[in-house]
């Protein structure tokens, strides 16, 4: 095909049912990006599931785990764990501003949300560092001088720390987002607002991921 | 977001050959990466079937290139690589980039009516991914020590640096979290692509059997790959950091140890739907192709489109079998045996529509149909013993024999390779302008079909008579050497077999540039991708097409002297 006859041949190409139609009802409401975010968390639900299920499987199958809350400490990781749900109610206040096409806004609570997704990861910085120093390590665990189970550092260390990864693109993810705003991109109406939901919706669950990581490795 | 699927046709080399975006481009790009791997693999089980019917000698042919260092002899370390890598190639490099890679690209967006992919940009991220996965795995056969021996599952202790010292096995670890990390991305955008870029008209119940297939697959794909991307995670930290959440501490000198069989857990709930991860586009294909080339409508469409269902969320439930020696509890024994057998339901289901299809239809035996009966006749073979194997009493019995070996090749290997070729018979024309030779064509299927059979039926009895899997030479063992001839008559045949792919080979590289001119639609169908023009222009669909029919109206008695309406038709009042 010669490259006139394919310019032509692509102007004439009729492209008036190609694009998502906002409101078209065969179609439904969903963008696809919106979906691909939905399956994308399914896949990433299970692979904190496979991290989990094998720290169940090891915790509950030995005979000497520590009791985790006396090693580990509840108290900062609550504060942390604070400050993650607000920036997750931060989050919604960004997405309601992108819906009501308010620029000042969606940037004020992106922003909020941002501070939110690094205070937590300084909490956790500091506090690896810290059981470091106390003799919990990834493949070695010492406490109070005494050697202990060392898969209780190593799942501890695995299973955070492919949370933290999460928070880490989460607050990547949410910076692009936050230019992006700041130019008032997501504010021009009709389903422009949908890349700060979708940013919200991986935000979220992240955020739901660390409840159950928090029950499970911290509390219980 | 809105139009990011629409993409002017690149002018430069690279962006239109290479660095592609467009799913026709990365279909044709996944099926030759997959066909390679094939040939890569396949001369791996060429090798072992030499070894185990002449132990010891050195391989004729390729024995002084490939295994110089012991004058063409294969030697045990080898031969465990060579079993492992037919494995992991054959499936993951294989199989899955021909079926899901090129199959899935080609028909989603042609079939149901669309330009592209929704996110082309990431389809092409999906090739490049396998593509580096495939590299890794390519490379972890050259470092020292070799490629890894520990089995395509990589069952602990051997996978961790206990049983396998050599960088091979993390590399392999690595490849298949990258190939699976391809595949995620892939289902995520089929999956995308199916809910929202159906032409207009086209419901849930006008889509060709192939995309319910592919959709099915692409679920599985998504939910299941990332627990073994979790499990091969957790390996690589064992064995570059020095974890033990596989190495149990019976092993290890004092230090407290973690659970070999955690690992097993988490290969096989990856590792179950993975068979019908394989399977599902195969049998999508078929039920397609057999009602095409009948000329009758698919029997039961929306039973069959429920079978595929039913399969996919039992296949998330079963993968317990796989561990019914490991002392797994009585009970959850019993609930995987039951579970197991309850899946030979939906798969009756399926044979009865298929055989319903073809059952007083005008058949033509074109190369693609008679694979397509292939598909059935291999998996008829493979489903009726995997009941053998699904039963606790007899699977104690036949577990790591050759009976397995038999079973899951005739299953997962030779039905989704049937489903390839017939999908590749029949799209050929479409994707590459020219029509495959129908005369060598038949010669392949006769000269695959007849040999295939012997080689995995003989296994069968060996594996009965107690022939035990991935052993390096079984006359060294008294009580096998009775069965050796069986080793020697699986080997003859798997010779033929191998043999017969190079008339495939042939005919596809000689056809594709060297065939007759295809025309639109040889094969008379009514999808919507044969409603294209050959080649298919850059943009698939100068209008998106509107749907008003079903994708298997043959034989209409309101069609008059034609038997078949494409789906941008209405039938006739």
């Amino acid at each position: 095909m010669s490259t006139a006859h394919s310019t032509t041949a692509d102007s004439a190409i009729d492209t008036s049912h190609d694009h998502e139609a906002e409101e078209c009802p065969h179609f439904g409401q969903a963008t696809g990006g919106k979906i691909a975010m939905w399956m994308f968390i399914a896949q990433d639900g299970m692979s904190f599931g496979g991290l989990l299920l094998a720290y169940g499987i090891l915790r509950i199958t030995s005979a000497d785990w520590p009791i985790p809350a006396e090693i580990l400490g509840i108290h900062l990781t609550a504060i942390a764990t604070f400050l993650l749900i607000c920036s997750s109610l931060s989050m919604v206040m960004a997405v309601d501003g992108a819906k009501q096409q308010n620029k000042a806004k969606t940037v004020r609570w992106l922003l909020v949300t941002i501070l939110g997704g690094f205070s937590f990861l300084g909490i956790q910085a500091y506090e690896y560092t810290h059981l470091v120093g106390e003799g919990i390590t990834f493949t070695t665990s010492t406490w109070k001088g005494q050697p202990i189970n060392n898969l209780f550092g190593s799942t501890f260390y695995a299973v955070t720390g492919f949370h933290g990864l999460h928070v880490t693109a989460g607050v990547i993810y949410l910076l692009c987002i936050f230019k992006g705003a700041m130019a008032g991109k997501y504010t021009q109406g009709g389903i422009s607002y949908s890349h700060v939901e979708l940013v919200g919706l991986f935000w979220h669950f992240v955020d739901l991921v660390w409840i159950l990581v928090f029950t499970l490795i911290y509390l219980l | 977001m809105s139009g990011d699927h629409i993409h002017a046709e690149p002018t430069s080399f690279w962006k239109k050959h290479v660095f592609s975006v467009d799913h026709k481009v990365i279909a044709k790009q996944f099926m030759w990466f997959g066909l390679l791997w094939l040939l890569i693999g396949g001369l791996m089980a060429m090798m072992i079937r030499w070894q185990l019917a002449n132990p010891g000698m050195p391989v004729p042919l390729l024995g002084n290139l490939l295994f110089s260092r012991t004058d063409g002899v294969i030697d045990p370390a080898t031969y465990n690589m060579l079993f492992t890598m037919h494995g992991t190639i054959m499936i993951f490099l294989g199989l899955t980039p021909i079926l899901i890679g090129a199959f899935g690209n080609w028909c989603i967006p042609l079939m149901i009516g669309a330009r592209d992919m929704i996110f082309p940009l990431l389809n092409m991220l999906s090739f490049w991914t396998v593509v580096l996965g495939g590299l890794v795995g390519l490379y972890s056969m050259f470092v020292p020590l070799g490629a890894t021996e520990a089995g395509w599952t990589g069952y602990p202790t051997l996978s961790t640096t206990v049983g396998t010292q050599g960088s091979g096995e993390t590399l392999w670890a690595l490849a298949v979290f990258l190939i699976g990390l391809s595949s995620i991305m892939g289902g995520i955008n089929y999956i995308t692509t199916i809910i929202r870029l159906r032409a207009p008209g086209m419901g849930w119940m006008d889509m060709p059997l192939t995309i319910w297939g592919m959709l099915f697959t692409a679920v599985l794909n998504v939910l299941f790959l990332p627990v073994i991307g979790s499990a091969m995670l957790l390996l690589i930290m064992d064995r570059v950091f020095g974890t033990t959440f596989f190495v149990p501490a019976s092993i290890m000198s004092g230090a407290s140890g973690g659970d070999p069989i955690l690992y097993q857990h988490l290969f096989w709930i990856f590792g179950h739907p993975e068979v019908y991860i394989l399977i599902l586009p195969a049998w999508g294909l078929v039920s397609d192709l057999l009602s095409f080339f009948a000329r009758k409508p698919a029997f039961g469409y929306k039973v069959t489109v429920g079978a595929m269902f039913a399969v996919t969320l039992l296949s998330a439930v079963v993968y317990g079998h796989h561990m019914f020696t490991t002392g797994l509890s009585a009970m959850l024994g019993e609930s995987f045996m039951l579970l197991t057998m309850i899946i030979s339901v939906p798969g009756e289901i399926l044979f009865f529509n298929w055989l319903h299809t073809i059952w007083r239809g005008s058949l033509r035996l074109t190369s693609a149909m008679l694979f397509s009966m292939g598909v059935i006749f291999v998996f008829g073979l493979g489903g009726l013993t995997g009941l053998y194997l699904a039963t606790i009493s007899t699977d104690i019995f036949l577990h790591d024999t050759y009976f397995v070996v038999g079973h899951f090749h005739l299953t997962m290997a030779a039905s989704s390779l049937f489903g390839a070729f017939a999908a590749i018979y029949f799209f050929f024309p479409k994707m590459f302008g020219r029509m495959m030779s129908e005369r060598l064509g038949k010669i392949h299927f006769w000269t695959t079909i007849i040999p295939l059979t012997v080689v995995f039926c003989t296994m069968f009895i060996s594996g009965y008579g107690g022939m035990p899997r991935r052993y390096y030479d079984h006359t060294s063992a008294s009580y096998l050497a009775p069965l050796q001839h069986l080793n020697v008559i699986t080997t003859t045949a798997a010779f033929i077999l191998g043999a017969a792919q190079l008339i495939f080979a042939w005919n596809f590289v000689r056809s594709r540039w060297w065939g007759a001119k295809a025309p639109d639609n040889p094969w008379e169908v009514g999808t919507l991708d044969w409603t294209t023009p050959t080649p298919v222009p850059h943009y698939n669909f100068k209008e998106i097409p509107v749907v008003h029919t079903g994708p298997h109206e043959f034989s209409h008695p309101k069609l008059g002297d034609r038997d078949w309406i494409s789906q941008t038709d209405k039938l006739p009042a």
